[in-house]
């Protein structure tokens, strides 16, 4: 594999204009990608599900060249119906198309950050790897005291003209002060066996709030890790709401730094798998000064061949007195053969916090199912009446009502 | 004597930190093949066990220290222990406690358990374990009028071949993790316990550890087998004198039960946990699993946590049986120094199974504390169910709490429930206590004493009593 990396790096690196300096700092991605490979279960983080052996099970080789100089074409067909947006189009991990036509454009900016990669103090080899073969990466900045009127999505799609089988992706946000987005992350996928790889970075300053809506819903083989990093200063709050339905695999890390008083975070997550699905969450919230709140909820319904993991950690600095921290996760387990895995994580150095975490896992109450055969609904429908009132607990958490509609019609919940 | 009397001056704090002037035989310094045949050569062991132990070393030049844990500790050389410290009294061993070196029964006065008291008043039979090799076993005639063998590890191998041979080893393997693999090599002494067919062992089974000498490591084995329809209550007491330098104890713990057998295994733990500044102290790396090997068997791991500077140890249960049950109940308080990262693994492998974790942490002062636990539902363990409670406590702000549970269902039948909370002593609580007249030392007792009352429930009457005050003493300074 690592020939090919050096290989298609290399060709990549020539249809991409840009600078000496960006070439070097990309050259020094890909050998720390290179010499820690790809992670694997040895590692804690990756215990559950190791996306080595799944890569190597489900696409064997990965390749990693595209022509991105290239434009492809935009299918209007999978823009959400119903719903005033502003866009941001990906297609095989080229930008396309940003499109912010409904709101006041002095007040967004977008500034090309070629060679200003995103840079954490974390572990996580994958980060390298996106930042080794990311094409483009934007910086969008909204202006103080501005808060969009109309939700931004971004389109993930890819489609039969793609050449590799690894997509690298990465924006970067900035809400100034007193702003507010709203951003629908909505995946479409034509192709088969594809890795896509996203990071986003968010800079939180005092009072603004970011709700982020990732939507995987459509059935696909393709396997996906996204990488939330969520820096918040005083009174700011973010909001991050995962459907993960559709891929074959799909992890979703959420982490999410309360650097300022007053801030808070929330996580709300449903896992909604059938056959050899496996989808994991991994969020990490770090209480860092006093007076911060996070809430996460977790739900997953697992069909026939499919496994769901859930690894959630509080951290709460010294520092950190008068936090609040919850977590809960729930699953449900329908068939012989799902699974259901979860770490819920309590790390405490401060004394006058309130944290707890809850989990809990089983198969549906057979009693709730007699009780809605007896009043004349059949097996299945009961079944799935349960289902439904299960995961709408979740969905009813997202605090956008326009957004809610349009994640209740996707799921098909009804209330 | 004279240095005795200083060190129990200088160090007054630990109340059992005294060392007693009895003249040790070592085995050479060192870890290495000669080292294990030469402790097995001290003990007569026949050449099966020698094996045993020569297989495990060969897999333990193979093994790296583990180091996920939490609580790190400075590189411990292997090469710089002793592995082997018998009094030298005890060459001839005694027939009776009446032919005891009267030292050792001072020690054990000061301890608390005088064995003569015990034996007769408590009606509880003392397998007394000083410095690996099991001094006096009380109680015998009254325990073999049942069938029961309670004799310890050594004679257990001399006497009764054919139970060791077909239980040790079968739930810890020699080719398990480092610090069990490296204790079946080294092993000493311990205790070894079997309970015949349909017998209620009429009496609570005790053993009471002690390390004396410097620089050893304890390396116990405990072997206890509950046959068929069988129950045994097993208490385990430890503590160890003060020194500068740390100690290492790592034992093995082996339960088994067959079919509708039960196995009650107590601890209180008290090893010196270092001073103040966190100093010396006892690294407990303890290896306890039992094995429901049997239907309807039930297996049920109490402990009190109190000592030691770093405690590593998770009591397991291997739930293969159909319809057994495995329980665990803990308090671990760490206070000053001291680290512990302890919890329990819970496998279900059988139908129908059930475990129960209570787990309560208290940490004060610069200490750290983690719950660590598995719960592990295979595929096959249909209709199975657990339940988790841990709930920790932090005085002050420069100690942690933290909980690391791993929860895996694989069975849709089966239930899995977890909770945990973190909280401090309110300041209504203290004040209503101290307004009825209590100190605030003596209020901050009560409380957790109150915080710990299941766990506390659990242990046997005896047990109980030193565990409570235990609590008190454990966190004594830690307010104000």
């Amino acid at each position: 594999m690592n020939e090919q990396l050096q290989l298609d790096f290399d060709k990549i690196i020539k249809t991409l204009k840009i600078s000496e300096k960006e070439i070097q700092l990309k050259k020094s991605f890909l050998k720390k990608f290179i010499e820690n490979g790809f992670p694997n279960r040895k590692q804690e983080d990756w215990k559950f599900l190791d996306i080595s052996q799944i890569i190597k099970k489900n696409i064997g080789e990965l390749t990693f060249f595209n022509d991105y100089s290239l434009p492809n074409k935009i299918d209007p067909s999978i823009f959400v119906n119903g719903l005033e947006h502003n866009k941001i189009i990906f297609i095989n991990g080229r930008i396309e198309k940003i499109d912010f036509n409904y709101e006041d454009q002095s007040q967004i900016e977008i500034n090309d950050e070629i060679g200003k990669n995103i840079k954490f103090n974390y572990e996580n080899s994958l980060i390298d790897l996106n930042n080794a073969f990311t094409n483009k990466v934007y910086k969008i900045l909204i202006k103080k005291n501005y808060s969009l009127k109309k939700p931004l999505i971004i389109y993930h799609s890819t489609n039969n003209k793609i050449k590799s089988k690894n997509v690298n992706l990465s924006l970067n946000f900035e809400l100034e002060e007193n702003s507010c987005l709203r951003l629908i992350d909505y995946f479409s996928d034509n192709t088969d066996k594809n890795f896509v790889n996203i990071l986003y970075n968010f800079n939180l300053k005092k009072y603004s709030i970011l709700k982020n809506y990732k939507l995987d819903k459509f059935r696909n083989n393709n396997l996906k890790y996204s990488f939330n990093n969520i820096e918040q200063d005083d009174n700011s709050i973010s909001e991050t709401f995962i459907l993960s339905a559709g891929s074959d695999y799909f992890k979703n890390e959420v982490n999410c730094n309360l650097n300022g008083e007053y801030s808070s975070a929330f996580i709300n997550g449903v896992f909604s798998l059938k056959e050899n699905q496996q989808h994991e969450i991994r969020s990490t919230i770090n209480h860092l000064v006093e007076n911060t709140k996070s809430y996460q909820l977790i739900k997953s319904v697992l069909g026939k061949n499919s496994k769901s993991a859930y690894q959630g950690r509080i951290f709460v600095d010294s520092k950190a007195q008068k936090t609040d921290g919850y977590q809960l996760s729930k699953a449900i387990l329908l068939d012989e053969t799902s699974e259901f895995n979860a770490k819920p994580e309590l790390e405490i150095y401060a004394d006058d916090v309130k944290c707890s975490h809850g989990s809990a896992s089983g198969s549906l109450n057979e009693n709730s199912i007699f009780y809605l055969m007896s009043r004349g609904l059949n097996y299945q429908q009961s079944k799935e009446l349960l289902i439904n009132g299960f995961l709408l607990d979740v969905v009813e958490k997202i605090t956008d009502s326009e957004i809610r509609n349009l994640v209740k019609n996707i799921i098909g919940l009804k209330e | 004597m004279d240095t005795r009397e200083k060190d129990i001056e200088k160090l007054k704090d630990y109340k059992y930190g005294f060392t007693t002037d009895i003249e040790n035989i070592k085995a050479p310094k060192g870890l290495s093949e000669d080292v294990i045949k030469f402790i097995s050569n001290i003990k007569k062991e026949p050449q099966w066990m020698l094996d045993f132990r020569l297989k495990a070393y060969e897999r333990l030049k193979s093994l790296k220290e583990p180091n996920w844990q939490k609580p790190k500790y400075p590189k411990i050389d292997y090469q710089d222990l002793y592995y082997y410290s018998a009094p030298k009294s005890m060459k001839d061993k005694p027939k009776s406690l009446d032919d005891l070196d009267p030292k050792l029964l001072e020690t054990y006065k000061k301890l608390g358990i005088p064995l003569q008291e015990q034996a007769r008043l408590n009606g509880i039979a003392v397998d007394a374990v000083f410095d690996s090799v099991s001094v006096a076993t009380t109680f015998k005639g009254e325990l073999t009028k049942h069938g029961i063998i309670f004799c310890s590890m050594s004679e257990a191998i001399q006497k009764h071949p054919d139970l060791v041979k077909k239980y040790l080893g079968t739930v810890i393997p020699v080719t398990d993790h480092f610090f069990a693999t490296l204790n079946s090599a080294v092993f000493t002494d311990g205790s070894f316990v079997y309970i015949p067919k349909g017998v209620k062992c009429p009496m609570e089974l005790s053993t009471y550890f002690r390390i004396n000498a410097s620089q050893t490591g304890q390396f116990e084995r405990t072997l206890i087998i509950a046959d068929e329809g069988s129950y045994v209550s097993y208490l385990e007491g430890c503590t160890a004198p003060m020194r500068d330098e740390n100690q290492l104890h790592a034992a093995n713990v082996e339960l088994i039960a067959l079919d509708d057998a039960e196995i009650k295994y107590s601890t209180v733990q008290n090893w010196y946990p270092g001073d103040e500044n966190g100093k010396g102290g006892i690294y407990n790396f303890v290896t306890k699993r039992g094995l429901c090997k049997g239907k309807n068997s039930k297996i049920s791991w109490t402990q009190v946590e109190t000592g030691s500077a770093i405690t590593w140890k998770y009591p397991s249960c291997i739930l293969k049986g159909d319809n057994s049950i495995g329980e665990f109940y803990s308090i671990a308080i760490t206070n000053n120094h001291q680290k512990a990262d302890t919890g329990t693994k819970m496998i279900h492998l059988g139908k129908n199974t059930k475990s129960k974790i209570i787990s309560k942490g208290i940490s004060a002062g610069f200490s750290d504390m983690t719950y660590r636990g598995l719960v592990d539902i295979n595929s096959k363990a249909k209709n199975s169910s657990n339940y988790t409670q841990c709930d920790s406590l932090l005085m002050g702000n420069k100690c942690g709490a933290h909980t690391v549970p791993y929860i895996k269902n694989k069975n849709f039948d089966s239930n899995i429930a977890h909770e945990a909370t973190t909280s401090k002593i309110s300041e209504e609580q203290l004040h209503y206590c101290q307004q009825r007249g209590l100190n605030p030392e003596e209020a901050v007792g009560l409380i957790v004493n109150g915080f710990c009352k299941e766990v506390l429930q659990q242990l046997p009457m005896e047990f109980a009593v030193e565990a409570q005050k235990l609590v008190g003493i454990s966190l004594e300074g830690s307010v104000g």
